[in-house]
């Protein structure tokens, strides 16, 4: 399989008045061709971040690529000028973003937004581009696309919306497509069908997904594999079921942990105490370790390296060390885990 | 006492005008009640009513038709201000957003002092702020938040402030409208584990209004689904995940993604499209088992019911 993205030792961090807030710290990850990659964490997590630097969309001057290399096909795009970015931008890179209120330009037709990629990027004639964009709008789902075309932001309905700003990101056959927060926004009978519709995109046009969200419900049914990210960097990357039945990290136990599923009978939910740490001066050591109540002294210290749980998993966690006293994730947790290796038992007999 | 109603809606509606000639019946003849002590779920996605609802129960909105009833009691029509005053220490509502339902003028004290001054119930000013300090203590802020404005707080935060203000009048009872919805995942555990505590420690009946099914399922003894300004389905929360009846609720908990991968492949997601269920007749609500509750017509309440009776 080939490597499409590669990102290497990404630090973004932006310059405010109150000093230098280091949003990514350090990021690795790489997508391949046909792929979902999701991307999972708390507001403040970086998570945005790391995908508008991907497109070079941070706002300038004040936030800036620090160090790291971005790989799309082998060519480090990181220091692409703003011109040959635009080359790439929408057309072999684009992306849908959370609100189809805000993303979608509201003087405009929504069949001229829809177009505006194809005569830019391929060189069409409006009446091929006309043409095309009543195919896109009739593969994202949108009835009478000829009527549709012609009308104004405002009259589609959210979910609506939300397929339009598919259309306009699929309009070039992108090779790779960033989803930020996609479905957050919408409705969960509207989510589900969004996540269809990208889903079956995806198998026709065998394209790369990087999906941002915060709801591992969401992850569970898109994702290939899963980057969970705290303060700026990610602390466990697996496949998804190595981190749904078998999480390493803290974090992420907390995160599963606080979903309550629908035949959780628990009385009290599992949290993470307290809030994400200030990223203006980020916390020695272990972000984490503060809200984590299995922290180690060495937590405090030194921050831990990505360990290797299996060829495809790693997670940055002291625990893991060889050292490290064995601890068991919490009670509801491992219920959890264990519910969910007694459904996968029932599927299997099926 | 178990099923003591602490609030009964009755063929509430809700119309708002637009334009000269247009109607939105936003909220189109609903009845339900709520017992005291329970948490009382309200889903549905969004446009279909069910913030109107709760607005409307506690008198926000004026109703159009109807009638909402608190301890045997007119919540609409014509009251004095003492009436008004004594209803509003009694119902408090907690607001999805926490940034846009704090003045950001005012200091967390004031804010959360407004309802103390409004009603009297502090002597003077040591005890005002006794009272705002133990009440954020109760939230799990600490006393110095309370000369801070909102902005200086993350969004979990302002919405235990909000959670705080509406308590600190002793309500009875707590409307809150989508309280978790603009929060973080792990955020949204702590809010829903502290609104847990305060209902046991405070005796507190709630009205949850949410989308997030599994949350409302989590939180709520009975749930009612909402569908364009009607009550599609009402039963005990775990009787509407086990047994769904009408086609709307099938929908929405088909729809809902689960944190686990193994289930969601195997997941079959059912479409719920009105017009297949067109009749002729007018669905009426229909009790189809002893408090489980379904819009249905004749024909309908016959199917479900043989459906229930060969599980």
């Amino acid at each position: 399989m080939s490597k499409l993205l590669e990102v290497k030792d990404l630090s973004v961090s932006f310059n405010t008045y109150s000093g230098e807030v280091q949003a990514v710290r350090g990021v690795s990850f790489d997508v391949e061709k046909g792929e979902t990659l999701a991307i999972v964490g708390e507001s403040g997590s970086g998570k945005s971040v790391t995908t508008k630097a991907l497109m070079q969309l941070l706002p300038k001057p004040q936030g800036q690529i620090k160090s790291g290399e971005i790989l799309f096909e082998g060519n480090d795009i990181a220091n692409y000028s703003n011109k040959q970015m635009q080359k790439i931008r929408g057309k072999d890179m684009s992306m849908v973003f959370q609100d189809p209120m805000t993303s979608l330009n509201p003087t405009m037709k929504v069949g001229n937004q829809i177009m505006e990629g194809l005569i830019k990027h391929r060189n069409m004639g409006r009446g091929e581009a006309k043409q095309k964009a009543i195919d896109l709008l009739e593969q994202v789902g949108i009835p009478h696309p000829m009527l549709r075309l012609n009308q104004y932001p405002h009259q589609f309905s959210g979910g609506m919306r939300q397929r339009a700003v598919v259309a306009i990101a699929l309009a070039c056959n992108p090779k790779v497509l960033i989803a930020d927060e996609p479905t957050t926004a919408l409705d969960v009978t509207i989510q589900a069908q969004i996540l269809d519709l990208m889903k079956d995109i995806q198998r026709e046009t065998d394209s790369a997904i990087v999906f941002i969200t915060h709801d591992l419900g969401v992850v569970a049914n898109v994702a290939d594999r899963v980057a969970v990210m705290y303060a700026g960097k990610i602390v466990e990357i697996g496949k998804v079921d190595e981190i749904f039945y078998n999480p390493k990290h803290p974090y992420t136990w907390g995160l599963l942990g606080s979903m309550p599923t629908l035949d959780s009978e628990e009385e009290e939910l599992f949290t993470i105490p307290g809030s994400p740490p200030d990223m203006l001066n980020p916390p020695k050591g272990d972000a984490f370790a503060p809200r984590n109540e299995f922290a180690l002294e060495i937590d405090t210290k030194m921050e831990p390296p990505m360990f290797k749980v299996s060829d495809t998993h790693y997670a940055a966690s002291w625990l893991l060390h060889k050292d490290a006293p064995k601890m068991e994730p919490p009670a509801s947790v491992k219920r959890r885990m264990q519910g969910f290796a007694s459904t996968d038992d029932k599927d299997g007999e099926e | 006492m178990e099923n003591e109603k602490l609030l009964e809606v009755k063929n509430l509606q809700k119309f708002f005008k637009a334009g000269r000639k247009n109607t939105i019946k936003a909220v189109n003849g609903i009845s339900f009640d709520i017992y005291k002590g329970e948490t009382f779920g309200l889903v549905g996605e969004s446009g279909c009513g069910k913030s109107t609802t709760g607005r409307t129960i506690i008198r926000l909105y004026e109703a159009t038709g109807g009638e909402v009833k608190y301890k045997n009691e007119s919540v609409h029509g014509k009251k004095s201000k003492e009436d008004m005053l004594k209803f509003n220490r009694k119902m408090q509502m907690i607001f999805q957003d926490p940034s846009s339902s704090l003045n950001p003028r005012m200091t967390v004290m004031d804010i959360i002092a407004e309802g103390i001054d409004i009603h009297n119930l502090a002597k003077n000013e040591t005890e005002r702020k006794n009272r705002v300090e133990s009440l954020l203590e109760t939230v799990g802020l600490n006393k110095e938040h309370a000369t801070r404005f909102p902005h200086e707080f993350s969004g979990g935060q302002r919405q235990r402030i909000g959670i705080a203000r509406a308590l600190a009048v002793e309500p009875e009872f707590i409307i809150a409208d989508e309280p978790i919805s603009a929060l973080d995942v792990s955020i949204q555990a702590q809010v829903v584990n502290l609104l847990k505590k305060l209902q046991r420690e405070h005796n507190l009946t709630f009205l949850f209004i949410a989308h997030d099914l599994s949350m409302v399922k989590y939180i709520s003894d009975r749930t009612g689904v909402m569908y364009y300004g009607n009550m599609v389905e009402l039963a005990d929360s775990d009787e509407l995940y086990r047994n769904p009846l009408h086609p709307y609720t099938r929908s929405l908990l088909s729809a809902i993604p689960l944190p686990d991968p193994e289930y969601e492949r195997s997941r079959k997601r059912f479409a719920y499209d009105p017009a297949d269920y067109d009749t002729d007749e007018e669905p009426e609500f229909r009790e189809v088992k002893p408090d489980h509750w379904v819009r249905c017509t004749e024909k309908e309440f016959q199917q479900y019911q043989e459906q229930l009776n060969n599980k």
